[in-house]
């Protein structure tokens, strides 16, 4: 039984429908990236999945069970998370107070904000410092460790490069690998190919709300992404 | 006429305007709402409580320990039932229902109590005094001023040192985000307003001891907070101590000179306030 799976997935802002049947599976322990150029798709699919989005409830399927068009919190509780793009840190609170905020949904795992400072060392020297203080790589350092302190199955990543500094993203990069050798699940949203296909062992193309590619990584033709992600 | 003593009688009222100011200050706050009910809402805590009284004579000081909970249980239904399905409509739609609770809140206690003059008696704690250096300073006062400074200490405590303070503080900066991570804005929301109902019926037990009340007392206390507030700086927890502080020390200079310019000395102030810094003696900077 896959961990994630979408079925037939629509999602609509108003009247525009923005995802036309997604099907997507994360098997438990996997790293999934999902690409695609500006508008394709790929945030309205992560947020149909953190319930951020009204869906049916059958469309999304986690661990067996139905969650598709349940409240944001109540899917947090079941066991996802999303890193949101732009890393969305809370202005008025310290770094480690955002970091406590992230175990507000109570479930039990392995990351406690000691497990949190050991995989970003840089925030524990920070950690009594406002949030707005920190360096963009800093802070997207504090949005992954905020959204583990809630210890999801499966961590969902919305443009973690968006604005940094490539040496800053290869480290960023490392530290997913570190969250994936604990058995977290990962779907990845990049628009940096390279970056999401090296960390990922299988990836879904999305072009215009469709999935126009799906395959796995490995050896896999650079050129037939290309068309896919431009629609050539 | 000596002056400390009216300092010391303004500065004291001032912790009355400050328990008025917190229920207001903390639903704009946490949820942008602007709570017009919020003047009923205290007389209404001190109309429970004459009920209350007349109805078992219990102390009205042994009142609270009903009406708060009974209080905080309103608030959280009103905010859950009614209040929650106002705030995706910008500020204007909360501004409008409230302004239809407090009507109807004024014109339901009209008819259960009648229009007369009420006020609540509390024996001989009302006419004690304590002599400080000299000046005889009422125990009464000095009593509610105590529980004013231990309510804002209790509200510092809370948002600073707690998981429900902090997740207060986090979907004021962004409900969205509080949401994707794990936060039920609708109960928090709740509990906002459960807990700015305790200090709601705090102020209108104690206010309905001092002063006498009837069933349109509302709106001038709703004035009061809102004046305490804005001098204090929106934001800001002592600020609201300090904004009370102004406005009772103003009122009290101006009833000194005559006792029709009490409450017009207090308006003022305020007037003053804006003008020279419009944004609060202490504003809560957020950047």
């Amino acid at each position: 039984m896959s961990l994630l799976r979408t079925r037939g997935l629509r999602g609509f802002y108003g009247d525009f429908q923005a995802l036309f049947d997604i099907d997507v599976t994360v098997e438990e322990g996997e790293t999934i990236a999902i690409i695609g150029a500006n508008g394709a798709g790929k945030t309205t699919f992560l947020r149909a999945v953190a319930g951020a989005l009204a869906c049916d409830g059958a469309m999304v399927e986690f661990d067996g069970h139905p969650i598709g068009g349940l409240p944001a919190h109540e899917v947090v509780r079941r066991g996802i998370t999303m890193v949101p793009e732009g890393r969305r840190l809370f202005p008025s609170l310290t770094v480690e107070e955002n970091l406590m905020l992230g175990a507000y949904s109570g479930r039990p795992g392995a990351w406690t904000l000691a497990r949190v400072y050991e995989l970003f060392p840089a925030l524990a020297e920070l950690r009594r410092l406002p949030s707005t203080s920190l360096s963009g790589g800093q802070q997207q350092m504090a949005a992954i460790g905020r959204a583990l302190m809630s210890n999801p199955r499966l961590l969902l990543c919305d443009e973690l490069s968006l604005g940094l500094a490539p040496i800053v993203i290869r480290d960023i990069y490392a530290c997913l690998g570190a969250i994936a050798a604990e058995g977290t699940s990962l779907v990845i949203v990049e628009q940096d190919i390279n970056r999401a296909l090296d960390a990922s062992s299988r990836f879904y193309c999305f072009q215009e709300g469709r999935v126009a590619l799906a395959a796995a990584c490995r050896g896999f033709d650079r050129a037939a992404i290309t068309s896919a992600y431009f629609g050539l | 006429m000596n002056w400390l003593n009216i300092l010391i009688q303004g500065g004291l009222l001032g912790g009355l305007y400050a328990l008025f100011a917190i229920g207001l200050a903390l639903s704009f706050g946490i949820m942008r709402l602007v709570n017009i009910a919020h003047g009923d809402f205290i007389v209404l805590a001190a109309y429970i409580a004459l009920a209350l009284i007349e109805a078992t004579g219990i102390g009205a000081l042994a009142s609270l320990v009903i009406v708060v909970p009974l209080m905080f249980a309103f608030g959280y239904a009103l905010q859950r039932g009614i209040l929650n399905f106002t705030l995706s409509g910008g500020l204007l739609s909360p501004l409008l229902v409230t302004f239809g609770i407090s009507v109807i809140i004024e014109n339901v206690l009209l008819q259960l109590f009648g229009a007369d003059i009420r006020r609540l008696h509390a024996g001989a704690i009302e006419t004690d005094s304590v002599a400080l250096g000299g000046i005889a300073v009422g125990a009464y006062p000095l009593l509610v001023f105590g529980v004013a400074v231990i309510a804002i200490a209790g509200l510092q405590f809370l948002f600073y040192r707690t998981t429900l303070g902090r997740a207060f503080r986090a979907t004021s900066d962004d409900a969205q985000t509080a949401e994707l991570l794990g936060i039920d804005n609708r109960h928090l929301y709740a509990m906002a307003m459960a807990i700015a109902m305790v200090f709601t019926a705090l102020a209108g037990v104690l206010m309905a001891i001092r002063t006498t009340f009837d069933p349109a007392a509302g709106p001038i206390r709703l004035i009061f907070a809102f004046e305490a507030v804005i001098i204090g700086g929106l934001g800001s927890l002592w600020g609201m101590l300090l904004g009370g502080m102004v406005l009772g020390i103003a009122q009290a200079i101006g009833a000194a000179l005559s006792p029709t310019w009490q409450i017009l000395a207090g308006h003022l102030a305020f007037l003053a306030v804006l003008v020279i810094r419009p944004s609060g003696l202490f504003p809560h900077t957020r950047d």
